[in-house]
């Protein structure tokens, strides 16, 4: 009976819409398989939460209100006086941090299976580019509450824009609105949040997406023999049906975090007060902040921070720019300096993050 | 010639209208500890000098021969008199024309005042070894009572009074004990000033007056300890105690509180307990007895709800819920607590059970915003069992679906 209806829907559809190439390029689809392919399901967790991320994200637009007078109130009313608020701002706040983590660890399989090699340099190029704008909702978002320990780390990292050569001071105000974070900084950062990055991640998404629909899973140099000697796994249900398990586990543990750990409000954030002591970023943040602390006043003559920006943004545009600089993944064969040098990335990733959160 | 004349002349009057001062000038060159302290002195400051207290001729070159300058028919009276001190600056303090020049707001009662203290009568009658201005102020080298290295600076005038008043030597030939700077450092105001650095905490001078410092007699007790805490001392005054001290000669605060060595007031201090000071006076059997117990007991049922209240709160904001509300009943809370202390001085219940019943309601309040509160987490914890179970039952189906897929395949 269901299947009937179904049936007269898709036919009632497809003759004004002609749906019939799509239903052949599902059933047609198949996903690589090999000892990797579990790499695959970073990608479609971080679509996941990024859609997480609207739907909670829509839901408190509706009571939020992004002035500095208002803000903190509004959020705290957001989580004792609306119903399942609490709820939604603890789904939205987790979601973001497991977002990040989620594309984070699929640069890295990307990185390390060389998956941006020929020709899927866009697809590295936009989704570079999405995990720079997920760290950019989490530094914009992260005020939006206007509690404390929000307002001096966006101080803190703000300051840090302000010390780019040239651009510096433009930067620092243009990001402030301002000298200083107030209201008008607010302000810019909820425009940001909910206007600008949405709408620049929305459009990178769907590119990324065709990008991959267009030219298939990437296969790792080595597993490439393997992988022809299979047909791979059908699109449609096998990965399909793989892909919703992994997401009603992405959701489980979502909620299970959402429900014990309820993100917390803090203090109400004072300009006037003196900076609480252990500020700190997100933690996708701490590696810079701590290397950039651990930095000496000055290096060979120039200032340390300085120095520290530096490195980290010449790092970034050659991680950025991977698939031209890794010239042998784009002649098909295996580079082993720069699978070390990405350990060696990875390494220092972690071993400062845990220094950020141990030292004092 | 006649130019090199007029200049002499000009350089000469010019140095002495612009301070030239040889008493300093050749002092400072005999290392005098006393001339030293003048480059740091308000009165040289102010361009005065050596010679408008001691007298003398500041203005001669002696060359030699310092009699010219300090010559006794030039008004030179060498150090003064310490019977002599207070006219002495009360020359220039005591004229309110002169003293307006410097500072319009500055007090020019000093000496009159001093005069009405224990120490000017002592003076009077002849005793050198009684605090006039320079015992405090010092005599050179005096700095403003607001710079902190002022001997009067609020954090060092009890050290300054009890240069003499905690020296038994000095303090022998009038008989008072010298135990008051040691007592005060113990006590609540002495800790407020010493360890929290509290300026508003009182010192020696904020009871007993500084210029005319005196000890406050059995009845103006109240009315000095009632310069801060006026709402006791109101309470006080409207309490059947009032008219009891008085007939019996008894000071009001200080009966129970103590003068210089003043603890932290504790709830046993009311009630009928070991600690209770009411039991010093009243007894088993009499009506005040069964007043000090109901108050005894209505603030310790008071506290004991904002207790309850406080735990019950404070476990919820463990279990991770928004609990500001709740937090800001058990401040209203609190406030109750304080001023139900404070009306234990009207020593009667009715008007302290009112205020404690008010305090019993918002810790109520408080305490069902927590069992609320604890309820919810109750609820979510539940709640996120059961949609966890359903999320993870959809996970396994999903799992059982692609395995029978794929053994068909």
């Amino acid at each position: 009976m269901l299947s009937s209806l179904g049936e007269r829907v898709f036919h009632w559809l497809d003759e004004r819409l002609d749906l019939q190439p799509i239903q052949r390029f599902v059933r047609e689809k198949s996903v690589p398989s090999h000892r990797y392919s579990w790499c695959y399901f970073f990608g479609g967790a971080t679509l996941f939460f990024f859609m997480i991320q609207v739907a909670t994200g829509v839901l408190l637009l509706l009571y939020y209100k992004p002035t500095a007078e208002a803000a903190f109130e509004s959020v705290r009313f957001i989580m004792t006086e609306v119903s399942f608020g609490w709820l939604i701002r603890s789904l939205h706040s987790w979601s973001a941090n497991l977002m990040v983590l989620a594309a984070f660890l699929h640069m890295a399989t990307v990185f390390f299976m060389r998956a941006y090699r020929k020709p899927r340099e866009l697809t590295w190029y936009t989704g570079a580019t999405l995990l720079l704008l997920a760290m950019g909702f989490g530094f914009s978002g992260y005020l939006l509450p206007w509690n404390e320990l929000a307002f001096f780390a966006t101080r803190v990292g703000t300051d840090m824009a302000g010390k780019v050569p040239v651009v510096g001071r433009f930067l620092l105000e243009f990001l402030r609105g301002g000298e200083d974070v107030t209201g008008a900084t607010l302000t810019r950062f909820f425009g940001f949040h909910v206007a600008v990055l949405p709408m620049m991640a929305t459009a990178l998404i769907l590119f990324h997406l065709l990008a991959i629909q267009r030219q298939g899973m990437s296969v790792p140099l080595s597993q490439k023999e393997a992988s022809t000697t299979n047909a791979g796994m059908p699109f449609f249900p096998n990965y399909f049906l793989r892909e919703l398990m992994g997401w009603a586990i992405a959701l489980a543990i979502l909620a299970a975090l959402a429900s014990l750990f309820p993100w917390e409000l803090g203090e109400e954030a004072d300009a006037f007060a003196p900076a609480p002591a252990g500020i700190k970023p997100e933690w996708y943040f701490v590696f810079m902040f701590q290397t950039l602390k651990l930095l000496p006043a000055t290096v060979a003559g120039v200032e340390g921070e300085l120095v520290g920006l530096l490195a980290f943004g010449l790092a970034g545009l050659a991680w950025f720019f991977v698939p031209v600089l890794d010239i042998r993944s784009s002649r098909e064969e295996p580079s082993r300096w720069l699978t070390l040098m990405g350990v060696a990335a990875l390494l220092f990733i972690a071993i400062m993050t845990l220094l950020g959160y141990v030292m004092p | 010639m006649m130019r090199a004349g007029l200049t002499f002349l000009l350089m000469t009057f010019a140095g002495v209208a612009l301070g030239q001062d040889n008493c300093l000038d050749c002092h400072r060159e005999l290392e005098d500890p006393a001339a030293l302290a003048m480059s740091e002195d308000v009165h040289a400051q102010a361009s005065v000098s050596c010679a408008d207290c001691h007298g003398g001729d500041r203005t001669i070159e002696t060359e030699g021969d310092y009699e010219l300058a300090m010559d006794p028919n030039k008004g030179f009276i060498g150090v003064p008199d310490p019977g002599d001190i207070p006219q002495l600056c009360g020359r220039c303090h005591s004229d309110a024309s002169y003293m307006h020049r410097f500072d319009p707001n500055l007090s020019v009662d000093q000496v009159a005042q001093y005069w009405t203290s224990v120490h000017g009568q002592r003076l009077r009658e002849g005793a050198t070894d009684v605090a006039q201005c320079a015992s405090c102020h010092h005599a050179h080298g005096v700095v403003s009572a607001k710079d902190p290295r002022s001997p009067v600076y609020p954090t060092r005038i009890p050290e300054t009074c009890g240069a003499c008043h905690a020296d038994p030597e000095h303090m022998a030939a009038y008989g008072i004990p010298t135990d008051q700077l040691s007592e005060y450092r113990a006590g609540v105001h002495g800790r407020a000033l010493f360890d929290r650095g509290d300026l508003g905490a009182p010192t020696c001078n904020s009871c007993h007056g500084n210029h005319g410092a005196a000890p406050p007699g059995v009845t103006s007790v109240s009315l000095v300890c009632g310069t801060c805490h006026g709402v006791q001392k109101e309470l006080f005054a409207a309490s059947p105690h009032q008219e009891a001290f008085d007939a019996i000669d008894e000071p009001e605060c200080e009966s129970c509180h103590g003068n210089h060595n003043i603890e932290a007031p504790t709830d046993d201090f009311v009630g009928v307990g070991d600690e209770a000071i009411c039991m010093t006076c009243h007894g088993e059997g009499e009506p005040a007895y069964g007043v000090a117990a109901t108050v005894h007991e209505e603030i310790s049922n008071l506290k004991g709800a904002m207790a309850a209240a406080r735990e019950v709160v404070d476990r919820a904001a463990r279990a991770g819920m928004e609990v500001s509300e709740a937090e800001l009943v058990l401040i209203d809370a609190n406030q109750t607590l304080v001023e139900s202390r404070n009306l234990v001085h009207a020593f009667a219940v009715e008007p302290l059970r009112e205020k404690v019943e008010e305090g019993l309601a918002l810790a109520t309040t408080a305490r069902e915003m927590g069992v609320a509160a604890l309820a919810e987490v109750d609820y979510r914890r539940k709640g996120l069992a059961l949609s966890v179970f359903f999320i993870l039952l959809l996970a396994v189906g999903l799992y059982l679906k692609i395995r029978q897929i794929e053994e068909r395949e």
